[in-house]
C-alpha cells in the first residue's frame, strides 16, 4: 500500500521517473504513467488510480510538470476526460474499464457526446433516437445535434430509447457508440460565428454490440446524471490569475487606448472588472472546498456567472472600440477544436459567448437546478412524467 | 494564497455567536427596540464583550487580547448582520485598526478588557480614500471632521452621521494633522440622536465645544490609521452584508416553500424560483470576496485596500438585492412594520453608503488597478455644436 500523502505521492512520481524518460515515447511514457496509477490518483487501483484522496492529483500533475513530462492534452479531450470517465469510472464494467479507460486519459482515443437531439435540448430525456434489440447487437437510428469533437472522435457516450413504451425517463439507456461504424454520419454545423466546432450526426442503423451498453437496459437516464453533473462542476483546469480571462482583454485595451475612454463605458469596465474577480475567487474558493472535500454546489454558480460575464465583457470591448467593433475578422468556415477566445477579434469572443449561455446546461435551467437542488424550492407541475 | 474557508476555530466562534444571539436577540425583541428610546441593545453587548470577549478578537496577546484577528472578526461581524443586532461591535473593530496602527497599547488593553467602548468619529459614509495623507495636508475642509485644534489641545467643531458611538465612550476624532481621544462623557462633547434609516444601527451628530483631547498620531502616522480604519471599516461591512443577505436568503425560501397561491407553493413558479437562484449566486460570490477582505486585511498594503474596495464595490449592492427581493417575494406581509424584512431593507441599503458607496469604490478600484477615467476634453473656448 502505498502512502497516500502529498510527499509520498511526490515520491512515487520521482521513482517512476527514474525508469521512465520523460523524453522518451511520448505516448509510451502516458500510457505507463496511467498503469502506474498516476493518471487520476483519486481513482481504484487498475483504474488509473492508487485511491489517494482527490486533492493530491495536483501534487502529481506539479511534479510531473515540474520534470518536463509531457502531460495528456486534456482540452484537446475534454469531453472524454471531463465527462465520459467519470460515468464509466461509476457505471461501466471492469471489461468496460479496461478496454476504454487508458487510451481514453492518453487521448489516444478521443471522445464525444450523442446526448442532444433537434427536439431534445434542454427536455433532454424527451429524446427519440431508437435503439432496437437484434441478436448480440442494438440498432441504432436517430439524429443528434450539438456534438462537439464528433470529427475527431473514436468513441462516443450515446443515449437511445429502448423502451418507448414507458415513462420518457424511464425507458432510455446508456451506450458506447464506436464513431467510425457503418451508419454514423457527422456533418459539421456551421455556428453564427462561421466556424463549426459543433457537429449534426445522422445514426443509421448502427449496430452497438451489447457489450457497450452501460449499466442496466432504461437506467440510461440515471447515468445520464452523473455525466450531466460532471458536465457543470468541471471548472477550467488551473485557476486564473487576477485579469486571467476576457476581462484582462478589456482591461488592457482602456490603459493601451485612452482615446476610446468615455465616462459611461469607464463605470461599466469598472462594473466588469468587479464582477470578474468577485467570480475569480468564487471559483477559487470552490476549489478550495472541494480540495478539503466539502464538494459544495457551487459549480452551477460558476458556469452561471461565467456565462454571464463573458456576455457582458465581449459586448463591452466591441462597443468600447467603436467603429473597430464593426469590423470582424474572418468568416471562413473552420473546424477548430476549441474557441479561439484570444486570438481573434472582439466580435468573434462577442458572437462566441452568446452560446456560453446555452451549451452545457442554459442559465435557465441552471437556475432552476440551483432553486430546486441547492434551495430545495418545489418543482414545478409537470404534464410529462 | 487566501484561505477564503472558514477554520474549525472560526465556525466554532460562529456557532457560540449564533447560539447567543438566538436566545437573547431575536428580531421581535431588535423590532421591539427600535420602537423605544434606546435602540442599541446595551444588556446584548455586555454579554458579547464579557462573555465572549468580541472586543478582544484583533488585539495581540500581548495587550490582553485574544490574538485571534480580523477574521475572527469578520465572522461575529456575519452573525450580528444575520441577526440585524444592535450592539456596536462595527464601530469598535473599526476603532480597533486605528488603534493598532497607532501602537495605542493602553487603550487597546481596555477595550480588549471590555472597559470601554472606542469608535471613530467620522461620519458613516465617509470613504477609505476620503481620508488620505493628501486629503489631510490639503486643509480643514477636505477632511472627513472638520474640526479646529485649538491651545491645550481642545477640539472644536461638528461631526455628523457618526454610527457606533455610545455614551461614556471614547472617541477617536481626526482633526488638524493628528488623531485625537476624546471622552464623550466630558460636558464639552454633545451627542445628539439623529433618526437613521437603520434604526438597528443609530447615528449621532456629535459637537465639540473647546473639549480636552490628547493626540495618540500626528502627520502621516495619523493619516495612516485613519486610512487603515475606514479600509477595515470597508473591508469587515462587508461580511455583515453576508450574514444578512443570508438571512433573507434562507427566509426567503422557507416563506415561498409554505406559501400556497393558486394551489400550489408560491416557490414553485419559475418567476420566484429565478430570482432567488440570482441571489444565491451573487451571495456565493459575495462571501468569497467577504473573506478575501478579511483575511487580507490582517496583511495590511495595497492588497488590503483592493480587496477593501471590491468588497464594497461587490457586497453593498448584494446585500441589498438579497433585501428587496425577501421584501418582494414575501408579498404583503413583508412590506408590514410587524415582520422583520424591513430591519434588513433598512440595514443593507444603509450599509450600501457605510464606508463609501459602490461607486465611489469602484472609483477607488479605477485607481488602484490602473484602470484610469477619461481625460477630459476642454472644449475650445465658443464652440458651438453645430
Amino acid at each position: 500500500m502505498s502512502d497516500h500523502t502529498a510527499d509520498g505521492l511526490r515520491a512515487l512520481v520521482a521513482a517512476f521517473l527514474d525508469t521512465h524518460d520523460p523524453n522518451g515515447d511520448r505516448l509510451g511514457f502516458l500510457r505507463a504513467r496511467f498503469d502506474a496509477g498516476l493518471a487520476w490518483v483519486q481513482h481504484p487501483p487498475g483504474r488509473g488510480g492508487l485511491g489517494a484522496p482527490p486533492q493530491l492529483q495536483a501534487v502529481v500533475d506539479d511534479a510531473f510538470a515540474a520534470a518536463g513530462a509531457p502531460d495528456n492534452q486534456p482540452r484537446r479531450n475534454s469531453i472524454g476526460l471531463g465527462m465520459a470517465a467519470p460515468t464509466l469510472l461509476r457505471h461501466a464494467s471492469d471489461a468496460q474499464c479496461r478496454r476504454w479507460l487508458r487510451p481514453l486519459w492518453t487521448g489516444e482515443e478521443v471522445w464525444c457526446q450523442l446526448f442532444s437531439e433537434p427536439d431534445a435540448g434542454s427536455d433532454l430525456a424527451s429524446l427519440r433516437t431508437r435503439a432496437v434489440p437484434d441478436g448480440d447487437d442494438w440498432v441504432i437510428d436517430g439524429q443528434k445535434v450539438w456534438t462537439s469533437l464528433a470529427h475527431e472522435a473514436r468513441w462516443a457516450i450515446l443515449l437511445a430509447r429502448t423502451d418507448p413504451a414507458a415513462p420518457k425517463h424511464h425507458g432510455i439507456t446508456y451506450f458506447v457508440c464506436d464513431m467510425t461504424a457503418p451508419g454514423v454520419q457527422v456533418r459539421p454545423l456551421r455556428q453564427a460565428t462561421g466556424e463549426a466546432e459543433f457537429n449534426e450526426v445522422f445514426l443509421t442503423g448502427v449496430r452497438v454490440p451489447d457489450a457497450h451498453r452501460i449499466g442496466a437496459v432504461g437506467q440510461g437516464w440515471q447515468i445520464a446524471r452523473t455525466t450531466l453533473m460532471n458536465e457543470r462542476v468541471a471548472i477550467g483546469g488551473r485557476p486564473l490569475p487576477r485579469e486571467g480571462g476576457m476581462v484582462g482583454v478589456l482591461a488592457r485595451l482602456w490603459r493601451e487606448r485612452p482615446e476610446l475612454r468615455t465616462a459611461g463605458l469607464h463605470d461599466e469596465v469598472l462594473r466588469a472588472w468587479v464582477g470578474a474577480e468577485a467570480a475569480r475567487l468564487a471559483a477559487l474558493r470552490l476549489r478550495q472546498l472541494i480540495a478539503a472535500g466539502e464538494p459544495g454546489p457551487e459549480g452551477s454558480a460558476v458556469k452561471l456567472s461565467f456565462a454571464e460575464l463573458s456576455q457582458r465583457i465581449s459586448g463591452l470591448e466591441v462597443e468600447l472600440r467603436g467603429s473597430e467593433g464593426l469590423r470582424h475578422d474572418d468568416w471562413t468556415m473552420r473546424r477548430p477544436t476549441e474557441p479561439d477566445l484570444l486570438g481573434r477579434t472582439a466580435t468573434y469572443r462577442y458572437l462566441r459567448a452568446r452560446g456560453n449561455s446555452i451549451e452545457g446546461g442554459t442559465s435557465e435551467i441552471l437556475r432552476s437546478i440551483i432553486a430546486e437542488r441547492v434551495l430545495g424550492l418545489p418543482t414545478e407541475p409537470r404534464v410529462d412524467r | 494564497m487566501s484561505d477564503l474557508l472558514y477554520d474549525a476555530d472560526e465556525e466554532a466562534l460562529r456557532d457560540t455567536v449564533r447560539t447567543l444571539l438566538a436566545t437573547h436577540a431575536p428580531w421581535q425583541r431588535t423590532l421591539a427596540a427600535v420602537d423605544g428610546d434606546d435602540p442599541y441593545d446595551a444588556t446584548l453587548w455586555r454579554r458579547l464583550v464579557d462573555q465572549l470577549g468580541v472586543t478582544g478578537l484583533a488585539v495581540p496577546a500581548e495587550h490582553g487580547g485574544a490574538a485571534a484577528g480580523f477574521r475572527e472578526v469578520a465572522v461575529v461581524l456575519e452573525e450580528l448582520g444575520r441577526a440585524v443586532a444592535p450592539v456596536p461591535f462595527l464601530g469598535a473593530a473599526v476603532a480597533t485598526r486605528a488603534l493598532l496602527a497607532c501602537a495605542e497599547h493602553t487603550l487597546l488593553r481596555r477595550l480588549a478588557a471590555g472597559e470601554c467602548d472606542v469608535t471613530m468619529a467620522i461620519g458613516f459614509a465617509t470613504a477609505p480614500d476620503l481620508a488620505t495623507a493628501a486629503d489631510f495636508a490639503t486643509g480643514p475642509e477636505a477632511r472627513p471632521a472638520p474640526v479646529t485644534v485649538g491651545p491645550g489641545p481642545t477640539l472644536t467643531g461638528r461631526v455628523s452621521g457618526v454610527a457606533d458611538a455610545v455614551p461614556h465612550g471614547l472617541l477617536l476624532v481626526p482633526a488638524g494633522d493628528a488623531l485625537y481621544v476624546i471622552d464623550a462623557a466630558e460636558p464639552a462633547v454633545r451627542m445628539s440622536a439623529v433618526v437613521s434609516l437603520d434604526a438597528t444601527r443609530p447615528l449621532v451628530d456629535i459637537e465639540f465645544t473647546a473639549a480636552a483631547a490628547r493626540p495618540i498620531a500626528t502627520g502621516a502616522a495619523a493619516a495612516d490609521a485613519v486610512t487603515a480604519a475606514l479600509t477595515a471599516g470597508a473591508a469587515l461591512l462587508a461580511s455583515e452584508q453576508v450574514g444578512l443577505a443570508q438571512w433573507c436568503l434562507d427566509t426567503t425560501v422557507a416563506y415561498v416553500r409554505q406559501r400556497h397561491q393558486f394551489g400550489r407553493p408560491v416557490g414553485s413558479f419559475q418567476a420566484v424560483k429565478h430570482r432567488l437562484a440570482d441571489v444565491w449566486v451573487e451571495l456565493t460570490e459575495a462571501r468569497a470576496v467577504a473573506r478575501y477582505a478579511a483575511d487580507r486585511l490582517g496583511a495590511g498594503g495595497p492588497e488590503a485596500a483592493l480587496a477593501a474596495a471590491l468588497a464594497q464595490a461587490y457586497c453593498g449592492p448584494v446585500a441589498v438585492r438579497a433585501a428587496e427581493v425577501c421584501v418582494q417575494l414575501h408579498g404583503g406581509i413583508g412590506f408590514t412594520w410587524e415582520h422583520p424584512a424591513h430591519l434588513y431593507l433598512k440595514r443593507a441599503k444603509s450599509a450600501a453608503i457605510a464606508f463609501g458607496t459602490a461607486d465611489r469604490h469602484r472609483a477607488a478600484l479605477a485607481r488602484l488597478v490602473d484602470l484610469p477615467p477619461p481625460v477630459t476634453a476642454t472644449a475650445p473656448p465658443g464652440a458651438a455644436v453645430r
